[in-house]
């Protein structure tokens, strides 16, 4: 054992870990900072933008959102629940991040398949949208494209967060983590907080405004 | 938490390991052979400029009808040299091998922070360059617009461009994995005594190398998504509308910004030639200080210096754009910026010749790079002011003139030190010494013919010749007079490959020889240099983990015995 890896006064009380995945955090962020700003600015140059709701579904996907930020709510119950060592309510808490998470990936595949297939009534709102055809795809306008770009890249994150977390659930199913040893599960809810954060910014820049 | 495995089958012990200084090797073997290939296509290329349209001698049958270099080819070795020299070359090189190796050893460190990450971070940078150099073998060739893609060209471009996009996808990745597991070992792994200020150059070269990836490479990632989109999903974020390819209109749906490419490009690649140059600073530092035998001038103004010169280079990236049409308030914003950003790197240059004044100078192989360096990398960046400038910068623009400046930053420049590195660490990665008679060889003939390929470019860019041509300008009227200095420029870069075989029978010779067992051969301060046992080192680097108690460079100390003082001595 090195006396310095065990050091972890250098950085406040971060472990390693943790500052690791800030730093991974910092970079995400200017990824995803740059597509959501690009979007801006090529919506402001865009000839045709739709009136916020008209295409996009926005109850359904309020409703995703709702399910995203209860997901970060269980996730910090699963934390908390590993902490104070209480194993069933860490095991419960952590399945029903997950689950939140499938639920949301779940809904998108359903919300991409309704454009991609395409019908009548989505021929309607496209042309009052100025856009012809019955299917909504990536290269209707500028609009799909900031629409596909921007969804897809998180739910990406999702998809990585969901598989993430699963492979934490299975340690903790083994019984790997416990009151003293818990800073995988913390760094791992770090990053689905991140995910969280960034939909909130994606919901309200490409469904609201 | 580490265990130390005594008996370990050859494919866990080099191939899969997680030991940094393994991971170091790998990254370094690999980036000298991508670093030769990549010079060979330009070898290439400069027999199409120097003898337009001649059959090309030995490969000529592979290339293509009657041996002579295809314009579209051309196109793609340029492209690929490009790529290749940088992202699969130097920066691996630089920041992979020589930031994996020492790093750890110089803080104290028994290894990096995330050594499985580390593992995964080389294997992606070695997947990617795999994928990269694929684009050969598809319909079209590799890829043919330029190392800077941009669009629209890039994105009507053959499949070869998708090709180098998810390259450059898994190399970015690759570089932000490597830079956050620097930061963290950095932050959190020195051991004790070393506080900021005791770290060597090289550490703070490394450091903020790495933080200059981290928060420039993830615009470039989003940028090649977002064009990865445009080729494969039919968006149009860099296409214009109303676009006229070959007579035809083009159908796709438009409204996009090729300008936003060309933007979010140079927010990452001016800061990438300070990731290429700042390592380099930090090894040439610590290969003078331990030459000159006297501490290096100024510690605090070039650690200052590398930190402003990291935060400035965020700020300067659009005078690459002046020919955009942008206005005279954003040119002279960025003018500015950029005259300002010349005043840290002369600052550092001024630090280092200073401390050359009144030093005993031991002039071995790594010496000689290190000071061939100096000058080669202060041509380099004087030859960039006027390119800064908006006014002559409209002259000088995709002339010669650029190519000649960036080579004079990091081929003289940058890989130079790189070999004063190689030479330099040789002895702690193998415990054998390299011979220095061919290493004097390989330095006297690399420094001529760098400059005799270099050099000319000045003059023939100064005279108008443009970059990126297939004949070498023989079809501009007012470059006929200069069009002579092609053949100077492609003997002499011949010459320059065949200098390399100095270093490459050089290394054989003494990979070969008899261990030295010396432990710290050149006399050396830092922690690298420290260790009891006998080089190459053990997993868990130190027998006991040192303890820091002093500056990096106490050498000639008034009143010690010896001219040096290692870190970790009491006192």
């Amino acid at each position: 054992m090195n006396k310095a890896i065990q050091l972890n006064d250098r950085f406040g009380a971060a472990t390693t870990g943790k500052l690791g995945m800030w730093l991974f955090l910092v970079m995400d962020a200017l990824t995803f900072g740059t597509i959501l700003i690009g979007g801006i600015g090529l919506r402001n140059a865009a000839d045709v933008w739709p009136t916020a709701g008209l295409i996009l579904n926005v109850p359904l996907t309020a409703f995703n959102t709702f399910l995203l930020i209860c997901s970060s709510f269980t996730m910090v119950m699963a934390l908390n629940g590993v902490q104070k060592g209480d194993r069933k309510s860490f095991i419960k808490y952590l399945a029903l991040t997950i689950g939140g998470g499938v639920i949301f990936l779940g809904v998108q595949v359903y919300e991409y398949t309704h454009f991609i297939l395409g019908s009548n009534e989505l021929g309607v709102v496209l042309s009052q949208s100025g856009f012809s055809g019955t299917q909504f795809l990536p290269f209707t306008g500028m609009y799909g494209a900031v629409f596909y770009t921007t969804t897809s890249f998180h739910a990406l994150h999702v998809l990585t967060g969901v598989i993430y977390l699963s492979v934490i659930l299975t340690q903790a199913v083994k019984g790997q983590y416990g009151s003293d040893n818990y800073d995988r599960v913390e760094v791992a809810g770090l990053f689905w907080h991140f995910v969280d954060l960034i939909w909130i910014l994606v919901f309200t820049l490409i469904y609201l405004l | 938490m580490y265990t130390v495995h005594h008996k370990e089958s050859f494919w866990a012990k080099y191939i899969f390991s997680t030991d940094h200084k393994i991971i170091g090797l790998q990254y370094g073997i690999t980036s000298l052979v991508w670093l030769l290939f990549g010079f060979t296509l330009m070898m290439i290329m400069r027999y199409q400029l120097a003898y337009p349209e001649s059959p090309v001698p030995f490969i000529g049958g592979l290339l293509g009808d009657g041996g002579i270099l295809p314009s579209e080819m051309y196109n793609s070795l340029g492209v690929m040299h490009g790529t290749i020299m940088i992202f699969l070359g130097v920066v691996p090189l630089a920041f992979g091998a020589f930031g994996n190796y020492f790093l750890p050893l110089q803080i104290g460190a028994i290894d990096m922070a995330f050594p499985k990450l580390n593992a995964s971070s080389y294997w992606m940078y070695f997947v990617g360059s795999v994928i990269m150099v694929i684009g050969f073998f598809v319909p079209g060739g590799a890829a043919n617009s330029g190392w800077t893609s941009y669009p629209p060209l890039a994105n009507i471009a053959t499949m070869g461009q998708t090709v180098w996009l998810f390259g450059m996808v898994m190399l970015i990745t690759s570089s932000l994995l490597g830079s956050i597991n620097i930061l963290v070992t950095v932050i959190q792994l020195r051991t004790d005594g070393m506080t900021w200020l005791k770290l060597p150059i090289f550490v703070w070269g490394q450091f903020i190398t790495a933080f200059l990836l981290i928060l420039a490479f993830p615009p470039l990632e989003a940028a090649g998504v977002l064009q990865l989109m445009d080729r494969l999903a039919g968006t149009s974020f860099f296409m214009p509308s109303g676009l006229v390819v070959s007579g035809e209109v083009m159908t796709n749906a438009g409204g996009g910004s090729p300008l936003l490419w060309q933007h979010l490009f140079w927010f990452l690649a001016h800061p990438e030639v300070y990731v290429l140059i700042l390592p380099a600073f930090g090894i040439v530092t610590e290969v003078m200080a331990n030459n000159i035998r006297k501490p290096i001038w100024g510690y605090k103004a070039l650690v200052y210096s590398m930190i402003f010169l990291g935060f400035m280079s965020f700020i300067v990236w659009a005078h690459h754009m002046y020919l955009t049409g942008m206005g005279t308030t954003i040119g002279a914003f960025f003018q500015t910026t950029t005259m300002i950003i010349s005043i840290p790197s002369v600052v550092i240059l001024t630090a280092l010749l200073i401390s050359l004044w009144g030093g005993s100078i031991r002039f071995n192989t790594p010496m000689l790079f290190a000071l061939g360096f100096l000058p080669m990398f202060g041509i380099g960046g004087l030859t960039g002011l006027p390119l800064g400038l908006a006014a002559s910068d409209i002259h000088l623009h995709d002339t010669y003139y650029v190519i000649g400046h960036f080579h004079y930053v990091v081929a003289p420049g940058t890989i130079f030190a790189l070999f004063a590195g190689i030479y330099y660490w040789f002895p702690k990665m193998t415990g054998k010494r390299t011979n220095e008679t061919l290493g004097k060889l390989h330095f006297f003939f690399s420094f001529i013919f760098m400059n005799g390929v270099f050099m000319p470019m000045f003059v023939q860019g100064l005279a108008g010749v443009s970059r990126r041509l297939w004949d070498g300008g023989e079809v501009y009227a007012h470059a006929a007079d200069y069009l002579y200095l092609n053949e100077v420029m492609s003997v002499s870069a011949w010459l320059l490959g065949l200098a390399q075989i100095f270093f490459i029978v050089n290394m054989i010779i003494s990979l070969k020889g008899e261990k030295t067992g010396e432990v710290n051969p050149w006399n050396a301060t830092t922690l690298d240099w420290t260790d009891t046992t006998s080089p190459p080192l053990g997993h868990g680097n130190f027998e006991k983990i040192p303890v820091v108690h002093r500056g990096p460079y106490e050498y000639s100390v008034p009143g010690s015995k010896v001219d040096f003082i290692p870190q970790s001595e009491k006192g």
